[in-house]
C-alpha cells in the first residue's frame, strides 16, 4: 500500500494529523498551570536556601522542550555556600 | 449487588458519548444486567431522547437532590426491555444545580439496586464533568479519529488518572474504513498508540445510528448493522468475555484493514 501511495505521489492526510496530534500533545500534556510553577519554584527556593545563598530576584524556571523531550531548567544564581549543616544550626 | 458504576466522557462535544451510553445500557440490559443510565448533562440533557424516553419523565435527578421526589420517583423504566431505567436530567437548570458529593449519594443509593450504573458525561472538563466523572470506579473515553476529538481525549484521560480511577478504556466511535483504507484517517493503531489506554471497542461509522435516533430506539434494539454489532462487542467485553480484536494482533495497516473488511463485510 504504502509504496502504491508514494507511487502515485498521494499524501496520506493520516500521516499529516498523527504528527500533529503527537506534536500538540507534547505541549498538552506538559503545560503546568501557572500557580502549579510558581508553587513549584517557591519551594525549590525554599529548600535550595538550607544550603546555597541564592539570588532569588534572578531565579529562572520554565520548562524546555527540545523535539520529544521536556526539561525543566533551572537558573539559580548562587551567591555563597553554606558552610555548616543544616539541621546542626538549632543543637 | 454492588454497581460497576462507569462514567461515559470524551472532552469534546458530538463524538458519541449518549449514543454510546444508550447503546451499551440497551446492551448489558439485554444480556440481562440491571442497568440505570444516568444523564449528567444538566441543562443539555440529551439521553432521554436518544433513548426514546422523553415523554416518560416526571421527575429528574435534580429533583431528588433537592428532596422533590424520591429517587425511585424519578427512575424511568424501559417498557421495552427489562432491567432498563433513566435518571433524566433536568433541562432547565445548570451544571451547579448539584454537587459531586451528591451525584455520589446518587450513584450509592442505587449501587444496591442495579448491576450497572452508565453515566453520560457532559462534555467539557468543568464541574459537569467532575460531577458525573467523581462517583465512578471506571471511565469510557469515547473519540473519533479525528485529530481534534483524540487531543480532547487525551486531556480527558489525564484528568481522569489525576482522579484515580482504576479502568479507564478507550471507545473509538464513527470509524469509517473507507477513509482508514485510503489513508485519509488515523486508525485503530494510531489512536491506541497516542493514547496508550486500554481499547475497548471500535465503533464504526453507520447511518443506522441516526435513523434510530431519529425513531427514539437504541439501536441496539434491532442488533443488525456494524454499529449495533459493535455495540453488543463492546458490552461483551466490558463483562469480561473475551471477543477478539484481530487488529491489536497485527498491528500494521494490512491488518487492520483485513480485520475491518471481515468485520463489516466490505
Amino acid at each position: 500500500m504504502a509504496f502504491l501511495d508514494r507511487w502515485f505521489d498521494r499524501n496520506k492526510t493520516k500521516d499529516e494529523a498523527k504528527e500533529r496530534l503527537q506534536l500538540v500533545l507534547i505541549h498538552d500534556r506538559t503545560d503546568l498551570a501557572p500557580e502549579l510553577l510558581e508553587q513549584l519554584r517557591a519551594e525549590l527556593i525554599k529548600v535550595i536556601c538550607n544550603y546555597l545563598e541564592v539570588d532569588d530576584k534572578k531565579i529562572e524556571l520554565g520548562l524546555e522542550r527540545e523535539d520529544r523531550t521536556v526539561a525543566l531548567v533551572a537558573n539559580i544564581p548562587v551567591k555563597n555556600i553554606k558552610r555548616y549543616i543544616p539541621n546542626a544550626k538549632n543543637k | 449487588m454492588v454497581a460497576r458504576t462507569i462514567v461515559i466522557t470524551s472532552g469534546k462535544g458530538g463524538v458519541g458519548k449518549t449514543t454510546t451510553t444508550a447503546n451499551l445500557a440497551v446492551e448489558l440490559a439485554k444480556i440481562g444486567k440491571k442497568v440505570v443510565a444516568i444523564d449528567g448533562d444538566i441543562g443539555l440533557r440529551n439521553l432521554d431522547v436518544v433513548m426514546g424516553l422523553e415523554n416518560r419523565i416526571v421527575y429528574t435527578l435534580v429533583d431528588v437532590v433537592e428532596g422533590a421526589c424520591r429517587l425511585n420517583q424519578a427512575l424511568v423504566r424501559d417498557k421495552r426491555i427489562e432491567n432498563l431505567y433513566m435518571l433524566p436530567a433536568a433541562q432547565t437548570r445548570t451544571k451547579d444545580a448539584v454537587t459531586s458529593e451528591q451525584m455520589c449519594e446518587i450513584c450509592s443509593m442505587l449501587s444496591d439496586e442495579f448491576d450497572f450504573i452508565l453515566i453520560d458525561s457532559p462534555a467539557g472538563i468543568e464541574s459537569g464533568f467532575r460531577n458525573a466523572a467523581t462517583p465512578a470506579q471506571e471511565a469510557l473515553v469515547v473519540t473519533t479519529p479525528e485529530v481534534s476529538a483524540v487531543r480532547d481525549a487525551d486531556r480527558i484521560i489525564g484528568l481522569l488518572e489525576s482522579m484515580e480511577k482504576r479502568g479507564i478504556s478507550l471507545v473509538i466511535n464513527r470509524l469509517s474504513p473507507k477513509m482508514v483504507k485510503r489513508g485519509d484517517m488515523l486508525d485503530i493503531s494510531d489512536v491506541v498508540e497516542i493514547l496508550s489506554i486500554n481499547l475497548i471497542g471500535i465503533v464504526p461509522e453507520d447511518e443506522a445510528v441516526i435513523t434510530s435516533t431519529n425513531r427514539g430506539e437504541p439501536l441496539t434494539f434491532q442488533a443488525v448493522g456494524p454499529a449495533a454489532r459493535a455495540f453488543s462487542n463492546l458490552a461483551k467485553r466490558i463483562l469480561g468475555e473475551k471477543v477478539p480484536f484481530d487488529e491489536l494482533e497485527h498491528m500494521n495497516n494490512k491488518g487492520i484493514l483485513g480485520h475491518i473488511k471481515k468485520l463489516f463485510g466490505v
